[in-house]
């Protein structure tokens, strides 16, 4: 769905989006990188298990949480990617174990 | 001009509630509402329908709290009933967790004393150890000692129970006129009318409902209402699955999922914003309290001023010099919402407050101060 900008530097990292490798230009956020990787909802809601996918991209909206090396419910358009991150979708409410 | 049977002054909670009473039994009603610009405690409250440690010391306060309590059930399914929007009342109980030996034996002594002020309408509470409340509530941890458990205890949400009130005004034919803040009352007994942009509302009672605008409101009325901020904080966290069953004095989980941590208190004049060593504060005894919360996300923190009076109770109170002015203002605008829709509305109607109000009377003002 998504297209990279002609001046997108030629390095690449590599991250694991939904246990799948794949390469997204330094800078790049969380949240884009799971744009690039599906066109698909990207997480349910807590409340009624709606689909939904990063919106604002810049921290208001809280459409784009997701789960970034195992902590659930981080807004994917704030966290920068980084060499080997892991982000998975976020299904639901964050489970809490007690 | 337009006429109503009562101009309402304030749209919060217990503006709305007392006017929505008032429609609902076929009363013209007006809600001038003073705007954005207002402090608006409704919007910033913690949502508890609380009862234990209410009234101490006061046992009408105790009966008029849990008579709401009480009362809360009905209110909140009648509104959803009238305008579709669910209040999210719970009331499974609620404890309050003490973290010392002396905390818990304070709070022992409290409650047997409410029990006792209670009289024949039998407060019903026990005083559980650190097994007995982990029972309760799995996700307590080791530092707290023990707990106050009533069933009366239990919480809504604010703003859907603001939204159906002003919902359900409407529907009673009932008016909201936003951005409607008040300078002048025309007042005589039983004759009041208000000008706002223009527009003339006059009507035969009036209830001042606007919080710590009552202050000012009252004395254009001949009300002295002593009410002053008392600024709370809190901290609000990610949505995560259902972990506490019930309410905490402190900490509760609402129906979505988030966690709210408040129950502070201090005198900070008008300002409304949190500070650092609050928030701190707060953070440091609910993570004491509930270590998982050691990795929950904050996602916001918020203050905001409640309405207290010199000596925390409710003021009810009708003008002797102008009949027909009543003035209703407390700072538990969500526990008593449903006593002020359901009784004090027509308390109104009826042009005068019954005996069992007579302790919330602004007299007990009406004494000087030590030099």
């Amino acid at each position: 769905m998504f297209k990279l900008l002609p001046d997108t530097p030629s390095e690449r990292v590599t991250v694991l989006v939904d246990d799948v490798t794949v390469q997204v230009p330094p800078g790049y956020t969380a949240a884009a990188a799971m744009l690039m990787n599906t066109d698909e909802a990207t997480r349910t809601t807590a409340t009624s298990n709606q689909p939904r996918a990063p919106y604002c991209m810049m921290g208001v909206c809280f459409e784009c949480l997701m789960e970034i090396n195992g902590v659930p419910n981080q807004q994917g358009c704030l966290v920068i990617v980084s060499e080997g991150m892991r982000i998975n979708r976020q299904q639901g409410k964050r489970e809490i174990n007690v | 001009m337009a006429d109503f049977d009562a101009i309402v002054v304030g749209g919060g909670l217990v503006g709305t509630a007392v006017a929505y009473g008032l429609a609902r039994r076929g009363r013209k009603a007006v809600v001038l509402d003073e705007g954005d610009i207002a402090h608006r405690a409704s919007r910033g409250n913690f949502g508890l329908v609380w009862v234990q440690s209410k009234g101490f010391g006061v046992p009408e306060y105790q009966r008029w709290t849990r008579r709401s309590s009480e009362d809360w059930g009905a209110f909140s399914a009648q509104l959803q009933k009238e305008t579709g929007i669910a209040s999210g009342h719970e009331r499974p109980g609620g404890v309050t967790l003490c973290l010392t030996e002396e905390e818990l034996d304070k709070r022992r002594r409290m409650m047997a004393q409410l029990h006792l002020e209670a009289g024949e309408t039998n407060f019903e509470y026990e005083i559980l150890d650190h097994a007995q409340t982990k029972k309760l509530i799995p996700a307590i941890g080791p530092q707290v000692v023990g707990a106050s458990y009533t069933r009366y205890d239990g919480a809504a949400n604010p703003l859907y129970t603001l939204r159906a009130l002003h919902a359900a005004l409407l529907q009673h034919g009932g008016r909201y006129v936003p951005n409607a803040r008040v300078e002048h009352i025309n007042a005589a007994p039983n004759q009041f009318s208000i000008t706002i942009n223009g527009t003339t509302y006059a009507a035969p009672r009036l209830v001042l409902g606007a919080g710590l605008g009552n202050k000012a409101l009252g004395e254009k009325v001949g009300l002295n209402v002593p009410v002053r901020p008392v600024r709370g904080q809190i901290i609000v966290t990610e949505r995560v699955a259902p972990v506490l069953p019930m309410p905490t004095l402190m900490i509760r989980q609402t129906v979505e999922g988030t966690i709210m941590i408040g129950e502070s208190r201090e005198d900070a004049g008008w300002i409304d914003t949190t500070t650092p060593e609050i928030v701190h504060t707060l953070a440091e005894r609910a993570v004491k309290t509930f270590p998982f919360l050691r990795d929950v996300r904050i996602v916001r923190t918020w203050a905001a001023l409640r309405v207290m009076a010199p000596d925390g109770l409710p003021i009810y109170e009708q003008s002797r010099d102008f009949p027909g002015a009543f003035v209703c203002t407390c700072h538990s605008g969500v526990t008593l919402a449903a006593a002020h829709a359901l009784h004090y509305a027509q308390y109104v109607i009826d042009g005068a407050l019954p005996p069992e109000l007579a302790r919330f009377s602004t007299r007990r003002f009406d004494v000087q101060a030590a030099a």
